[in-house]
């Protein structure tokens, strides 16, 4: 489990802000190294989220230390409107959304997002079972790159609030606010982000039993 | 009373709100009526359930070997 879920659900929320806003002030009036202490626990959100959007370790941890850096200089503007770790996480999409641009990746992602609409009902596959997953399964290697490749084929609108909302946990309303579109769009995006990466992993991690076909088991459990 | 029956296209529509917790009771009422019939349903629900499970456990993303020792020096590194 990643560590700031740990702090999250070992400190109650308002302890958790009371304490952040001390280490901010702290930070302001000078005492740098504090600031570290202030991101540790969101260092793996910080990284999830970035490479969820440029898809590569080294320009994930890249974005990652600007997001970080940037945090630091816009520290004393942090009025504490949001969480302190929504505004690191809105700090991070925007510097991997930027990364993109300037390497002019998201020509690429644009016509992918072309062709997936928010309107219309998605028919999900026929995979007949799909039993529960024992969460040993994510201690394999081989089952943690099929599911960060089969992410990382979502077209980009469905991928980003899938990892805020999924990964992240933050809240609808969070998500509104680190991605700037509304409510109902974030719902929509993440039920078809679920859906399509239901049908993508299926067949791969259960084997499928589609009508007219034979189950063919190839989980190794 | 009896359960207004829903249809699978239906169930599909709310099925993520529903893994959210954020449909009416009455909804609830009618979907889960619907699941225990449909096999289909419960499939595409147990798999969207698994989805949300896999993607949510932390061990998802590693962070790269010596990540936070370079992200320590970074910030040690701030004029």
């Amino acid at each position: 489990m990643a560590r700031y879920l740990l702090v999250k659900m070992s400190t109650p929320q308002s302890q958790l802000q009371t304490n952040e806003a001390r280490l901010i002030r702290r930070v302001c009036d000078g005492e740098r190294d504090v600031f570290y202490e202030l991101v540790r626990p969101y260092e793996r959100m910080v990284y999830a989220t970035a490479i969820s959007i440029v898809k590569n370790p080294a320009d994930a941890e890249e974005v990652a230390q600007e997001a970080v850096l940037k945090a630091f200089s816009h520290l004393p503007g942090f009025r504490g409107e949001a969480k302190f770790s929504t505004w690191l996480v809105q700090i991070t999409y925007n510097e991997a959304r930027l990364k993109l641009r300037k390497a002019h990746l998201h020509l690429y992602e644009s016509i992918d997002e072309q062709q997936q609409n928010d309107h219309g009902d998605y028919i999900p596959k026929d995979f007949a079972d799909w039993r529960p997953i024992p969460s040993e399964a994510l201690e394999s290697d081989e089952m943690r790159r099929m599911v960060q490749n089969a992410i990382n084929l979502l077209a980009s609108i469905y991928r980003e609030v899938l990892i805020l909302r999924d990964v992240q946990l933050l809240t609808v309303k969070e998500t509104v606010m680190v991605l700037g579109i509304s409510e109902a769009a974030v719902k929509t995006r993440l039920h078809r982000a679920r859906l399509l990466l239901r049908d993508s992993l299926a067949p791969g991690l259960d084997g499928c039993w589609i009508r007219g076909q034979a189950y063919r088991k190839v989980r190794p459990w | 009373m009896s359960t207004i029956e829903i249809s699978c296209v239906e169930v599909w529509r709310e099925i993520s709100n529903y893994i959210d917790g954020d449909i009416s009771p009455e909804l609830r009422e009618r979907m889960e009526a619907h699941l225990a019939n449909c096999a289909h349903c419960s499939a595409v629900m147990g798999g969207t359930r698994n989805v949300v499970g896999l993607v949510a456990d932390g061990r998802l993303f590693q962070m790269p070997e010596g990540f936070n020792k370079r992200l320590y020096s970074k910030i040690r590194g701030l004029p």
